[in-house]
């Protein structure tokens, strides 16, 4: 084959062919929109509905007048601690479970693995809906539940505290979607060769030790994607939020992230008219911080991460 | 974590919205057809059954559809439908500066010289004219009363006298709980609206003497840092105590369940409430006005303009929908909308006879006490904090018991002063 004929040489029409229609599809619905969204965030409107171009001004508004830069943020700062919490909780009880179920001696372990991943396949609404119902003061089962294991003094309405309401719902969310760093973390264990592990049980490791010293290296790299996935799916939450607290994300914008703060901003709410274009830097704004997280995880991290040779 | 599924779906959903949106369009341009946008979803039944076989029976010529879109996404499904020229011919108007920014965007037709229109007062008109009172774009269909609405069965229980004034008022709320096990106010924060609107909204008005403090804020000569506004977040902070374990978490529907159940006694309410109490409740209810501050001989209510119709100004059908305002603006109308929807009370000037009991007992306040609007919905939500945004907000925090009335007070006076001149 190392002789090129005249054919090899020929373009690969047949490849754009394949392409074009994706590639059609991906143009449309996600570049224009999103360049368009980046064009229209430099832009003001008169009381008209006139837009005139208005070169960054949004931005400035946006980031030093303090009546939109204290909600803005303040709404990154519950980003990050929702963030923070699905880091925190999510992702290390994903490992531990996917660990459980690599565990050969585990029995019935494909019906918990469809039990813990069936609540990321239900609708947020819904999702929402059934813990406002377990969570509620006035028909919740989840008081009645702490009084029988001795812990009812500490039952509160935590969905309507400032100081529980972003935990609360952070926690839902985690709740809801433990099964996908599950799964990932599960597929990587299974991966691994079991010559390995067997090796490490005759050089004289036990299980604690075999995990941490040849699992855990091995399964790095899908940690870290499962990372990335969970920072750009929480600075782009919005639905759970809005299912349960509304658009005001109360009380005193307690739970207020940036997705419902875009909401207010783009449609409006109630009496307050909804600026399209203020809404589009709002979400420009969003779009680089997700840029500079995913940026810093490809140039930082993933440079600096060994790969084995399985 | 995201789902790529889902961020599909929400593409296809968007594109068939699109499709659906155009096939609309091509139902909506056909002559003497008039369709009605609308947000009010629940009064599909009685729009459809009652009202537009009333309105045929007079003008067989004209077809009407009723086409409502949920009350959450109206605003933004109407500014799309209005941009791409798809929006129907009839257009639902809600109060102030939502409308008006249609009306300046030349969505709304003027309404000036419509036949019908003299049957409406100022007040009725106030929330759909232009600033410079010159121009009305809609025509006022109904407002709505604010009030507490009570459980007769449990007051004659504990042997309770309806309270006229705000000391009767606790007493009666101290004596539901000490001696019953129900919770003597019902109502929760969770949806923050209420706070403001059933609460704010609803026993302000005898403090801020309603249509003088009003015009107050609005010219800037009173501040909602003076006592009377003040004095409605003192009255607010004591409501805690009584409103039921976990208000902080309970919701608009949790509330209606909680007082239908016969859990509860008094609920401060809307008179749009009182179609879903009689559906639901198996008890006698009735509603008082707010109770006035101690001393004060008269007394003010919240009489809010709610709704109204205006014409879409891209409308080929722009006669026929006249036509069909003017038909609205008749007492005919009035009396059909106001017992088809008790507590929608119409705002035009024709007497007229309202079945329901408690319906009438709002109505009957407006005899004895004076009417005003909510004060944020003039002008005072234009700008950016939206007071009407900032009140739901520091009203929930008062009840909840985490901000004081003066310092909930000076936060709304302070948002206005960023943008709003007079009070800066």
């Amino acid at each position: 084959m190392s002789q090129p004929t005249a054919i090899a040489r020929r373009f690969p029409w047949h490849i754009l062919f394949f392409l074009a229609p994706g590639l059609l599809i991906y143009v449309t619905f996600s570049v224009y929109p999103l360049l368009d969204t980046l064009w229209l965030g430099l832009f003001q409107e008169d009381e008209t509905g006139q837009r005139f171009f208005a070169g960054i001004s949004n931005y400035q508004t946006l980031l030093l007048d303090a009546a939109w830069s204290e909600p803005f943020w303040n709404a990154l700062w519950n980003n990050t601690k929702f963030f923070i919490i699905h880091m925190l909780v999510q992702n290390p009880i994903g490992l531990f479970l996917a660990a459980l179920l690599s565990s050969p001696r585990l029995r019935l372990s494909n019906t918990y693995r469809t039990l813990i991943f069936m609540p990321t396949m239900l609708s947020v609404v819904i999702i929402g809906f059934v813990w406002q119902l377990l969570l509620s003061p006035i028909w919740g089962i989840s008081e009645g539940f702490l009084y029988s294991i001795g812990l009812g003094q500490y039952f509160d309405a935590w969905l309507g505290k400032e100081s529980s309401s972003l935990i609360t719902l952070a926690l839902i969310s985690v709740w809801q979607f433990v099964g996908i760093p599950m799964m990932l973390i599960y597929a990587a264990m299974l991966s691994i060769p079991d010559d390995l592990i067997d090796a490490s049980v005759v050089d004289g490791s036990n299980a604690w030790q075999t995990f941490w010293h040849v699992k855990l290296p091995l399964i790095l790299p899908t940690i870290a994607m499962v990372s990335i996935l969970t920072f750009v799916a929480n600075f782009n939450a919005f639905e759970l939020i809005y299912a349960v607290k509304g658009a005001l994300a109360g009380p005193n914008f307690s739970s207020d992230i940036m997705g419902t703060l875009f909401y207010r901003t783009f449609f409006g709410f109630q009496l307050q008219s909804g600026s399209i274009t203020m809404g589009a830097a709002v979400a420009t704004l969003m779009f680089l911080i997700i840029l500079v997280g995913v940026m810093l995880y490809l140039f930082v991290i993933q440079r600096r991460m060994k790969r084995f040779q399985l | 974590m995201s789902k790529p599924i889902n961020a599909m779906a929400t593409r296809l959903g968007s594109l068939s919205l699109g499709l659906v949106l155009a096939s609309g369009s091509v139902g909506a341009w056909s002559a003497e057809k008039l369709v009605i946008e609308s947000w009010r979803n629940d009064d599909s039944k009685i729009w459809n059954d009652v009202i537009i076989p009333a309105f045929n029976q007079q003008h067989p010529d004209i077809e009407l559809v009723f086409a409502p879109t949920p009350p959450s996404d109206y605003n933004s499904a109407l500014q799309a439908k209005l941009q791409g020229g798809t929006a129907g011919d009839l257009i639902t108007c809600r109060p102030f500066d939502v409308s008006l920014s249609l009306y300046t965007k030349g969505n709304l037709e003027a309404l000036n010289d419509l036949p019908g229109m003299e049957n409406f007062s100022d007040f009725a008109r106030s929330a759909w004219i232009t600033d410079d009172g010159k121009d009305t774009f809609c025509l006022p269909m109904a407002s709505v009363i604010h009030g507490f609405i009570y459980n007769k069965e449990l007051f004659a229980e504990l042997e309770l006298e309806v309270p006229k004034t705000e000391s009767e008022f606790f007493k009666v709320l101290d004596t539901i709980k000490n001696e019953s096990r129900y919770v003597p106010l019902v109502m929760g924060t969770s949806d923050q609206w209420e706070s403001a609107t059933m609460g704010f909204q609803n026993i302000g008005p005898n403090y801020w003497k309603g249509e003088a403090g009003r015009k107050g804020l609005l010219d800037g000569s009173q501040k909602l840092t003076d006592t009377q506004y003040v004095q409605v977040w003192q009255q607010m902070a004591k409501w805690g105590p009584y409103m039921g374990r976990g208000y902080e978490a309970q919701k608009y529907a949790d509330s209606q369940n909680l007082f239908t159940l016969g859990r509860g006694v008094i609920y401060p309410a809307g008179s749009w409430d009182i179609p879903t109490f009689n559906d639901q409740a198996d008890f006698e209810f009735a509603a008082f006005a707010p109770p006035v501050p101690d001393g004060q001989d008269s007394c003010y209510i919240s009489d809010h303009t709610d709704i109204a119709m205006g014409i879409n100004a891209a409308s080929p059908n722009k006669a026929a929908a006249r036509t069909f305002l003017s038909w609205m603006a008749s007492k005919d109308f009035a009396e059909l909308y106001s017992n088809e929807l008790p507590g929608f009370f119409s705002l035009s000037d024709h007497p007229i006879e309202i079945k329901d009991p408690v319906a009438q007992q709002f109505l009957s306040w407006r005899q004895d006490c004076e009417q005003t609007i909510r004060n944020s919905y003039q002008i005072l939500s234009r700008g950016t904090p939206s007071m009407e945004n900032e009140l739901w907000n520091v009203s929930t925090q008062v009840l909840n018991g985490t901000l004081s009335p003066e310092a909930a007070a000076q936060q709304v006076e302070a948002g206005l002063q960023q943008w709003y001149k007079p009070h800066q």
